[in-house]
């Protein structure tokens, strides 16, 4: 163990409730990652003393809002190692972020023909902002298969990037956990001219983060996967690459200066964070990431890979050829989320079953229908786990499946 | 929580492991698709109707695509019970089947009540688990669709 479990699971108030006199088995971080009571605090303690806007007043407990807003971005730069504390802009979600590159970058880089080259195992919020794009601006999507077992299929890459403009992957997938060869994938999009962009949605919550090893230009992800509050996402990228965009919304906090018929920008970050940010949830983000410090981001990643052996090798282990579960088996290329097929079941009647045991999980399409059809499957099951999982989340997983047989009669 | 039982009922778990009408109808038969965005559920519906209007009678019908027990088990009982009525009387079964579901904005009309659900009264559990009410319904929103616009594609959001 590389940490102390039971205190991490003490930190988390939501996994003491009972359900029908039965614990809370959440397996469903991918999705979203449950809090600990120092975020929850630290968000009532800032509106209890300190709540008020931010950029605008020049009372002092404006500026001590305004100090906390910005501890949370300083936070952030620590947390994946960004050369520049300004280039952390602070977003709704990771999708907001990844629609701000595809319009503002975009509508200043793209035109008709252009290549963006995307992979098979994207989420929607890194398809759609591009296929916006094929609509509006006649660009081309060009995509990277996978592989058998759910990794990318790079034989190819050199061709597909040749002549393209942009290589936007993610850096760990929220179906198959795949976690992708991120710095390679950054140079060879580099040595081709292309701006590189990761999604790191699934992968900031649970690794190390070096955006400066990667060599990437810009990386979204998402705070409430990473045990702080939903309503903040973040966009980092090079400066020189912000600072050459033009903004996204226009409004309040985003401006130097505005006339009857024109306006100047305020410098990056300001410049993309249109109108009153989410305030309350930096400070709470800043909480989130003390948190994860403190217990080490590779005391998580190390964590979770014995979890994700057991998961495996549980799951396999008691149900053999009756479960297939997706992407790697080798938990050096893959995070914790295990998508899988179980027996004949469709993953509505898994779930809804698992859910009578409070397990939960997420059932569907895991907002990458082009990688359904990939893979063959309308949706899938799928469990996720976090820092707080343990063996005892795995073994009710198992035996809830059990329960889903004998109910199907299969 | 209400108990499993009370959703899956055998003569649900029947129909999910033994689908009725299942297959595609050739042109001319009317094809319309059902999507449920919230679980990847796709089915589609295919209708063989001869005559005119309400008087109109469905010959045939069958269901293709992919869902839970829920979704596969309505459509399957669904097609069972429409099958050789006509127009008119399919659209009361389905106000009833979606009053059934507690679907709020149904015009009940004279008679409604007297038509009989049969099977598909097995299916008022899943009042119980709300979620699960959209896939209850899709078929019967899809056949509906069919009739209303001769084809094309209706979704549960
Ligand atoms: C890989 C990946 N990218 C993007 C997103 C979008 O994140 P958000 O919904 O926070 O904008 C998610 C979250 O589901 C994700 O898993």
């Amino acid at each position: 163990m590389t940490f102390d479990q039971t205190a991490v699971r003490k930190d988390f108030p939501i996994l003491w409730r009972e359900i029908d006199d039965k614990p809370l088995v959440y397996l469903d971080s991918g999705n979203t990652s449950q809090k600990p009571q120092r975020v929850i605090d630290a968000m009532s303690h800032f509106q209890e003393h300190t709540y008020a806007p931010i950029n605008r007043s020049s009372y002092r407990l404006a500026g001590e809002a305004t100090d906390a807003y910005e501890k949370g971005r300083v936070a952030v730069a620590r947390l994946i190692n960004a050369p520049s504390v300004d280039e952390v802009v602070f977003t709704k979600n990771a999708t907001e972020a990844m629609n701000l590159i595809a319009q503002a970058w975009g509508r200043a880089n793209l035109g008709e023909g252009d290549v963006v080259v995307l992979t098979e195992m994207e989420h929607h919020a890194n398809i759609v902002p591009w296929l916006m794009l094929v609509q509006e601006r006649k660009i081309q999507i060009r995509w990277v298969p996978l592989t058998a077992d759910g990794q990318l299929d790079l034989t190819n890459l050199d061709n597909l990037l040749d002549g393209a403009k942009v290589f936007s992957f993610t850096a760990m997938s929220n179906v198959l956990g795949t976690i992708t060869p991120i710095a390679m994938l950054c140079e060879r999009a580099k040595a081709a001219g292309a701006l590189s962009i990761v999604d790191a949605c699934q992968f900031v919550p649970h690794n190390v983060t070096d955006v400066q090893s990667w060599g990437a230009d810009l990386v979204a992800f998402s705070s409430h996967k990473m045990c702080g509050p939903s309503g903040i996402g973040m966009l980092w990228g090079r400066m020189e690459i912000l600072d050459a965009m033009p903004p996204f919304l226009g409004g309040g906090n985003m401006i130097d200066t505005v006339t009857f018929d024109s306006f100047t920008t305020a410098p990056v970050p300001m410049k993309f964070e249109a109108g009153t940010p989410p305030i309350i949830e930096a400070v709470g983000l800043a909480a989130a990431v003390e948190y994860l410090e403190e217990i080490g981001m590779a005391n998580i990643r190390q964590h979770e890979m014995e979890l994700s052996r057991y998961t495996l090798d549980t799951l396999k282990g008691r149900f053999g050829d009756d479960i297939t579960i997706y992407g790697p088996d080798d938990v050096q290329l893959r995070g914790g989320v295990f998508s899988f097929a179980f027996r004949d079941l469709h993953p509505h009647d898994v779930s809804q079953v698992l859910d009578e045991r409070n397990v939960c999980v997420r059932a569907g399409h895991h907002c990458a229908k082009p990688l359904m059809k990939t893979l063959g499957v309308g949706a899938t099951t799928r469990a996720s786990i976090y820092l707080y999982n343990d063996t005892a989340d795995i073994d009710a997983l198992a035996d809830g499946l059990e329960n889903a047989s004998d109910i199907f009669g299969l | 929580m209400p108990g499993l039982e009370d959703l899956y009922r055998e003569i649900i778990l029947d129909h999910y492991r033994t689908p009725r009408n299942r297959g595609e109808l050739d042109p001319p038969a009317i094809k319309a698709e059902g999507h449920n965005p919230l679980c990847g559920d796709e089915i589609t519906v295919y209708l063989s109707i001869s005559g005119e209007g309400d008087e109109a009678v469905l010959d045939d019908i069958k269901i293709g695509g992919q869902g839970c027990s829920i979704s596969q088990s309505s459509a399957s009982m669904m097609t069972q019970s429409m099958k050789g009525k006509t127009v008119a009387e399919n659209r009361a079964l389905a106000r009833r089947f979606k009053s059934l579901m507690g679907i709020e904005g149904i015009e009940p009309q004279a008679g409604d009540d007297a038509i009989d659900l049969g099977d598909l009264e097995a299916l008022e559990g899943v009042m119980k688990f709300p979620v699960r009410i959209k896939c209850a319904v899709l078929s019967w929103n899809t056949f509906l669709q069919a009739v209303d616009t001769g084809g094309g594609t209706t979704s549960t959001e």
